[in-house]
């Protein structure tokens, strides 16, 4: 499918899209089952994801825990505020480095485009010098904010 | 894969984010730690301490200009950072690939909850 794409918007907003080629519905559950979650939100190759909670409803709860095989791993807190299957999901989560991120708040459409779906993840960052700061590094490729949390362990 | 711990200095610098906004500012150019301080409601001792640890994690450089000690982006500091980066973007593209083999694998859905 289509690579993934990604810009600013606004003054504090970065945005990332991607094409999948599965109806809304598909994808949406790919986003919300912990246990589908577990099969593909994993990164580089070699790392897993042996505990997730994800409570697709107003106020529930999210936790991904990663895992690489020598043991090194992180994990990301967040909580769902609006769940509107299959097209949109708005939760605010945060890495934990172990110190917490800022909190990024994020809001995910699923929409149907020819038979496959169009996602677009709106990502809001705390403020202008931050999102600037992250795009100057090149860590405001939105998920990398997660990943770029990812392990100071990656290579040990 | 290497150990870095110069990395590791990078990232720990950047998780704070007043530390990334003084970047975003000095990647514009040269400033004294004053002019720095301006925008933020912190104190300038507060603004002092995330300038030496960007200086301890190699990010910035103090020269002396007279009775100035303006700061300035180390050339190069955020090359290892973009390359670890160009790798983890590699691995936000395999896990949506993964996605796709998923999709392909799943029965048809219905476009209903």
């Amino acid at each position: 499918m289509s690579k993934l794409t990604l810009q600013r918007e606004g003054d504090t907003g970065v945005v990332i899209t991607r094409r999948f080629a599965a109806p809304p519905a598909d994808v949406f559950r790919a986003h919300t089952e912990p246990a589908l979650l577990q099969q593909w939100c994993l990164g580089p190759d070699g790392w897993t994801m042996p505990a997730c909670i994800c409570d697709a409803r107003p106020g529930g709860k999210i936790r991904y825990e990663w895992r690489n095989a020598s043991g090194a791993g992180f994990h990301l807190t967040g909580e769902f505020i609006e769940v509107l299957a299959p097209h949109r999901i708005v939760h605010v989560e945060r890495m934990h480095l172990p110190d917490p991120t800022p909190d990024n708040r994020v809001e995910t459409t699923f929409t149907a485009d020819g038979s496959g779906t169009l996602m677009v993840m709106r990502m809001a960052l705390p403020d202008h010098a931050t999102r600037e700061a992250m795009l100057a590094t090149g860590m405001a490729d939105g998920m990398e904010v997660g990943y770029a949390r990812l392990d100071r362990c990656w290579s040990k | 894969m290497h150990e870095s711990p110069r990395l590791d200095a990078t990232l720990a610098a950047l998780v704070d984010p007043t530390r990334r906004a003084i970047l975003a500012r000095l990647a514009k150019g040269e400033t004294t730690i004053n002019e720095l301080a301006a925008p933020f409601p912190i104190s300038q001792p507060a603004i002092s301490r995330h300038i030496r640890v960007l200086e301890q994690a190699g990010l910035i450089q103090r020269r002396v200009d007279g009775t100035r000690r303006p700061c300035r982006l180390t050339p190069g500091a955020l090359d290892e950072l973009d390359s670890y980066l160009a790798m983890l973007r590699k691995g936000m593209e395999r896990s949506y690939e993964r996605l796709d083999q998923l999709l392909a694998r799943m029965p048809p859905g219905k476009d209903k909850p």
